[in-house]
């Protein structure tokens, strides 16, 4: 099937097996690794991207569904190279440290905080239910978001 | 003199490549020409292989090659294990890559797929006929060594892969005498470890040139070189492993698994790259567990709660074959540090190394010290409960006095330093005991279930002394190298050993570098993880790699540095001993607008236009680090726990971690560390467990079955230090990465069963799941 | 992670993907993919043909008129939880909608997929029955009928993922009377730690009038086959004054509703379900009628 989908501003044309998921059209058709595999139940997280405006697991998509769609990576987060505050909240309050589940928190939280610019800690827990990190026990990924949060306030 | 930069909390020199998807990890290697690997695997825990039949695979769409055992055996050789401690009747069963008679347990590899795509080779496995005959199998290390279990290998009666014994002082006198004496059995589950990168492999063999590359999601890659040159019998300068980003280990990364050998098999025979990467719940069979002991615990008291002996014998499931470093998890590094913290005079750990048929078993974060710490911490709040006496009271006197270099304990090892008695008050202050114990008595009158668990630990780390790997079976070294080099315009690169996979060091050498050479720290790179540009080391495992690998790095930069003084000495035309190094600049004594800075030496060194006699050209230096003795990092952990009778769940209102891993060179690091080791803990006590059904199968076989801990599922916990240095470190540092770990999950623990003290239960089998407790409550309860 | 092969069509009409239906046996219905995808990637399910409904229009969509809440099949958990007009018509599907999941499967997850999908251990079948919900399916048995039937939520549920819909029938819209002032209703479940599911669900509506309960509806789920009613409980607590005693006398009762057949899994088994849905009956109770207690 031929489908056809912004991802990062640019338009991509592809023939794609309806069975392909959206997470290995980014990963493996489009190059654009950034975005991890974490799981195969749909809970880790680690596959968040932001598509039409809304976060999704890219590995419960399938790449069809994203047809028409606009989607934006990890790395179309700061496409110039200037990192948006939530990059650079996790960068200044240790929020990562192998990295692997950095790119779904990220994006998460990029939402999170839109939808919700003055968190509580207890909502910033909450909105990070859907990913699953095991290095950093979430303390500074926390304390990263609510970091964000503030800076994108004032 | 300027602001240490040892010491700050920096921001991390890792981040901006992760935070903007700029990092390769393994799965993220795309080769020209590349093929998909998959591995079948057997869906029975013990069964004979009778036929495979692999036609119909070879002949699906996309599908380059199938093959099985047959094609392996005599190919590849058996896939070692690494460490095989002396003196315990060990049997290093032969672990064939690709099962090829007998599969002995559900995961174990029958055959693999090459297809074009994933996909393809995924579906090619479902058309592989495999004729099994189902053999009974056995989950439990204790059951297993019961006569008339199923037997696992011809070569391991009674499914005994070792027993092993560290005894020290008397205990069998310090039993008969005492005055008290508490026992459990404690069950230390099986625990998936569960790095959120699953394992991956990419392999490039070259016929032309006789090299193979390995990406490999490694803790070691120079090990994986090591041995994968044992088993493929290609040189080992013939190899070159890549441990390139690599997403969290916790130790399920240091074994050379089979998967990575069978995948460079793929690449040997069609010549060219194949891809092998797990899904997670292949990963859940396939990757090692950790953990898994059944403990007959025992200590002697003196009725004024002088603590004389601790006595276990212990069943340590291996798992169907010994993993790479399996069997010193549960004996060196649990067995010889039965003291703990504490001023103990005879402690024995018998422990039986067991097969079953389950994935084999091997370190995972704390890697035998958390049980060790469980045991101890578990059969203190026993002993406390026994005498009536505080749980905290009875710890402080028990515990070593202050000790700045050395303390023998009675296992046959020495502590380098400790300092335990003021962290424990220091974090008792913090949480204010006196007024929780109050609280606690308030709530209970309410009717209302609070808990309090205290644990005071040491444990033993900073692998470690070569002689001590040797004399212990461990088949390589433990020391570690660095090579500091400066390059011409004053830019510094370092090449280390050891592979860190989110741990830091990249900037916390950095940092090293930055002290000792007096350079910026944004002008230092350090390089890790290839080994075809890096040092021999032995990896990052054991919280090893700043304790080790830190300091072959200080060593070698004192090196450069002192080369560098002298060329200083030369183009300054003064005296050797009359040039001084003070941040950054050589000067002459006395005369410090005489100097030059380590960058225009790096620059002179270079271009060696003018250099004294004997001196060779360049500035750099590499430093080879063997400790004399490991470390002994310690502290005191306290959980505040609330517990739902009515239901019996488990809520952790506040947990305060006090550590000492001496100086610190990140705190911010550090303290992730702390964060992440001790929230994998109470991973354990609360929410995971491996779970195998009577048949061996996996029944916890995913993340919706085997609950990780998560962000919405408890608070932030508050870190305090003290710092007390290793006498014998050229930092002073002892590590930090599993301590966390090492004591969260027994303060949990003891937290829990403070907490339904009242209520008649005594102990409770981990995970503490709400029903867990609630059948506790009901059976204190007498109903 | 890898699903077999399958055809995949995209519909923009709720007849079109009716005749798909009817012209392909074992075809899929795709919403928010959230229930069927993961099943497919475990190859659990092989349809041989997916539909994908999801950008159906007429299917989206909240509204309330005369007393009714409306709500399309289409309709994301995210969208439901993140709804005013939700919250103020039928606060407990607010509430219950957010406990779904994570942030991103309530934004593909559909009300109408989640029900159709009948999962014993899914929150919303059980809110939508104590609510007495309404679901209106097109497409009636036979390959040539086109009617729309409407079924209530007590019968919609015939057993573990099983439903009243046929194999060619679409959900397309839910509905449920808008609370009144004094109607109290809330869902409490105790929650699966590894995926949020309800491994107890408990839902109750109380109308309240001079302190007396003048109507109740109770359900629980996640521990029986289907969404199950608490006959019994709701008897107790019509004509009582809603105090802790009362509460607990009548909530015990659900013992008796439950059936024989209970669920559980090496999490929890069901005889602590079974204990447990009593005590999350009066979590839910307590809740909605704002009393303290212990």
């Amino acid at each position: 099937m031929n489908i056809q989908v912004t991802v990062n501003g640019k338009a991509h044309e592809k023939e794609v097996d309806p069975r392909l998921l959206l997470v290995h059209f980014l990963r493996d058709d489009l190059g654009l690794t950034g975005t991890k595999i974490g799981c195969d139940t749909s809970q880790c997280g680690a596959c968040v991207v932001k598509m039409d405006g809304k976060t999704v697991k890219s590995c419960t998509c399938l790449a069809v569904q994203a047809e028409g769609s606009e989607i934006t990576t990890i790395e179309g987060v700061a496409p110039d190279g200037e990192l948006d505050p939530v990059q650079e909240a996790f960068w200044d309050n240790h929020g990562l440290q192998c990295g692997y589940c950095t790119a779904g928190m990220i994006i998460t939280a990029m939402e999170l905080i839109e939808k919700n610019p003055d968190p509580s800690e207890e909502q910033v827990r909450q909105g990070l239910k859907g990913n699953i990190c095991r290095c950093t026990g979430y303390q500074n990924i926390v304390k990263s978001v609510l970091a964000a949060a503030e800076a994108k306030r004032s | 003199m300027t602001t240490r930069i040892f010491g700050s909390g920096i921001r991390r020199r890792e981040d901006p490549r992760l935070i903007t998807g700029g990092a390769t990890f393994t799965d993220d290697v795309q080769l020209p020409g590349m093929a998909h690997a998959a591995i079948l695997r057997s869906p029975h825990a013990h069964a004979k292989i009778n036929s495979i039949d692999t036609a119909a695979a070879s002949e699906a769409p996309g599908v380059v090659a199938v093959y099985t055992g047959a094609d392996t055996d005599g190919v590849l050789n058996p896939i070692p294990c690494a460490w095989l401690p002396p003196d315990c009747d060990i049997k290093a069963v032969a672990h064939p890559a690709i099962a090829k008679d007998v599969v002995r347990y559900q995961g174990d590899a029958v055959a693999v797929v090459v297809a074009e795509t994933r996909y393809q080779a995924e579906d090619a496995l479902e058309l592989i006929n495999v004729d099994y005959e189902v053999l009974p199998s056995v989950v439990s290390p204790e059951a297993a060594m019961q006569p008339g279990a199923p037997q696992i290998h011809e070569d391991a009666p009674n499914n005994q892969a070792f027993h092993w014994i560290a005894a020290g002082g008397d205990t069998d006198a310090a039993f008969a005498d005492a005055d008290v004496i508490v026992k459990d059995t404690i069950l230390q589950q099986r625990l998936i470890p569960n790095a959120m990168e699953p394992r991956s492999a990419v392999a490039n063999w070259t016929r032309s040139m006789g090299e193979l590359t390995l990406w490999s999601t490694s803790q070691n890659p120079h090990i994986v070189r090591f041995l994968g040159s044992l088993v493929t019998g290609i040189p080992e300068h013939k190899i070159r492993v890549i441990a390139t980003e690599v997403g969290g280990g916790f130790g399920s990364k240091i074994p050379m698994y089979a998967d990575e050998m069978i995948t460079s098999f793929c690449s040997m025979q069609l010549n060219r790259p194949v891809k092998w990467t797990a899904t997670r719940s292949e990963g859940f069979l396939a990757t090692i567990h950790g953990r898994d002991h059944i403990e007959h615990v025992e200590m002697a008291a003196t009725r004024e709660g002088k603590i004389t002996a601790i006595r276990t014998v212990v069943y340590a499931g291996m798992g169907a074959y010994l993993s790479t470093a399996g069997p010193g998890v549960p004996t060196i590094l649990h067995g010889l540090i039965y003291s703990g913290p504490y001023d103990i005079g005879a402690t024995r750990a018998d422990i039986y190394g067991v097969f079953s048929n389950t994935t084999p078993v091997d370190a995972y974060r704390g890697a035998g010290r958390p049980e060790a710490t469980f045991l101890i911490e578990r059969l203190i709040d026993l002993l406390a409960v026994e005498l009536g006496t505080d749980p905290v009271e009875l710890r402080r006197k028990n515990l070593i006095p202050k000790f700045e270099d050395g303390h023998d304990v009675a296992s046959g090892i020495t502590y380098d330093s400790g300092d335990y008695e003021p962290l424990l008050n220091m974090v008792l202050g913090h949480v204010d005991y006196q007024a929780l114990r109050q609280e606690q008595a308030r709530m209970r009158e309410r009717g209302a279930y609070m808990g309090i668990g205290v644990t005071c630990y040491a444990e033993i780390c900073g692998l470690g002394p070569s002689q001590v790997a040797g004399a212990v079976g461990f088949g390589g070294g433990l020391w570690e190298s660095a090579i500091v080099r400066f390059h011409p315009t004053g830019k510094v690169n370092a090449y280390i050993g050891t592979a860190p996979h989110g741990q830091g060091e990249e900037t916390t050498f950095a940092q090293i570098l930055a002290d000792e050479l007096g350079v910026d720290v944004d002008d230092v790179g350090i390089i890790h993880g290839d080994t075809s540009n890096t040092p021999m080391g032995w990896g990052t495992y054991g919280s090893r790699t700043t304790v080790v690998g830190g300091a072959a790095l200080a060593l070698a930069a004192r090196k450069v540095k002192e080369k560098a003084r002298l060329l200083a000495a030369h183009l300054l035309e003064a005296a050797e001993a009359d040039v001084e190094y003070e941040d950054g600049k050589f000067f002459v004594k006395g005369s410090p607008d005489q100097s030059k800075t380590i960058q225009e030496m790096a620059t002179m060194a270079n271009v060696a236009w003018n250099l004294p006699e004997g001196m060779e050209p360049g500035l750099e230096a590499s430093a080879f680090y063997d400790p004399p003795n490991f470390v002994y990092p310690f502290g005191t952990h306290v959980a505040v726990v609330e517990v739902d009778k009515d239901n019996g769940n488990v809520v952790i209102k506040r947990y305060v971690a006090g550590d000492d891993c001496g100086p610190q060179i990140n705190p911010m690091i550090v303290e992730g560390q702390i964060h992440g080791g001790v929230v994998q803990g109470w991973g354990q006590a609360l929410w995971e467990g491996v779970v195998y059904d009577d048949n061996g199968q996996l029944l916890t076989g995913s993340m919706t079955d085997y609950a990780l801990p998560r962000a919405h599922m408890f608070p932030d916990m508050e870190i305090l230090s003290t710092v007390t240095p290793s006498p014998h470190n050229p930092l002073g540092v002892k590590g930090i990465g599993e301590t966390g770990a090492i004591a969260s999950t027994v303060t949990v623990y003891n937290a829990v069963i403070d907490a339904l003290r009242p209520l008649g239960v005594t102990g409770i089998d981990m995970p503490l799941t709400p029903e867990k407790v609630w059948q506790a409550i009901r059976q204190g309860q007498g109903s | 992670m890898f699903a077999t092969e399958f055809e995949y069509q995209k519909v923009s009409s709720v007849s079109e993907a009716i005749q798909l239906l009817s012209n392909n046996e074992g075809a899929k219905i795709l919403a928010g993919g959230h229930s069927l995808i993961p099943l497919m990637k475990l190859r659990l399910a092989q349809p041989p043909l997916v539909i994908d409904i999801g950008g159906i229009d007429e299917l989206k969509g909240i509204s309330v008129e005369n007393g009714t809440l409306r709500i399309g099949a289409l309709t994301t958990h995210a969208e439901i939880s993140e709804s005013h007009v939700v919250q103020d018509a039928a606060g407990i599907l607010w509430e219950a909608a957010y406990g779904i999941g994570d942030p991103q499967v309530r934004n593909r997850g559909t009300i109408g997929g989640n029900v159709a999908h009948a999962d014993p251990a899914s929150d919303l079948p059980t809110v939508l029955m104590v609510m007495d919900a309404k679901f209106t399916i097109q497409g009636r048995g036979g390959i040539t009928s086109r009617g729309t039937r409407t079924v209530s939520a007590d019968d919609f549920f015939t057993g573990s993922f099983e439903t009243v819909l046929a194999e060619n029938e679409i959900l397309t819209a839910i509905e449920l009377p808008v609370l009144a002032e004094n109607q109290h209703a809330e869902y409490a479940k105790m929650a699966h730690p590894a995926t949020s599911f309800a491994v107890v669900g408990a839902g109750i509506v109380v109308t309240v009038v001079n302190n007396v309960c003048t109507a109740a509806r109770v359900a629980v789920g996640g521990l029986t086959p289907k969404p199950t009613r608490g006959p019994t409980v709701e008897a107790a607590l019509i004509g009582k004054e809603l105090t802790d005693e009362n509460i607990a006398a009548a909530t015990a009762l659900i013992d008796g509703d439950l059936g024989t057949d209970i669920l559980g899994d090496i999490f929890a088994s069901a005889e602590y379900r079974r204990a447990m849905a009593a005590i999350e009956l009066k979590h839910a109770i307590f809740h909605a009628t704002g009393l303290a207690h212990h």
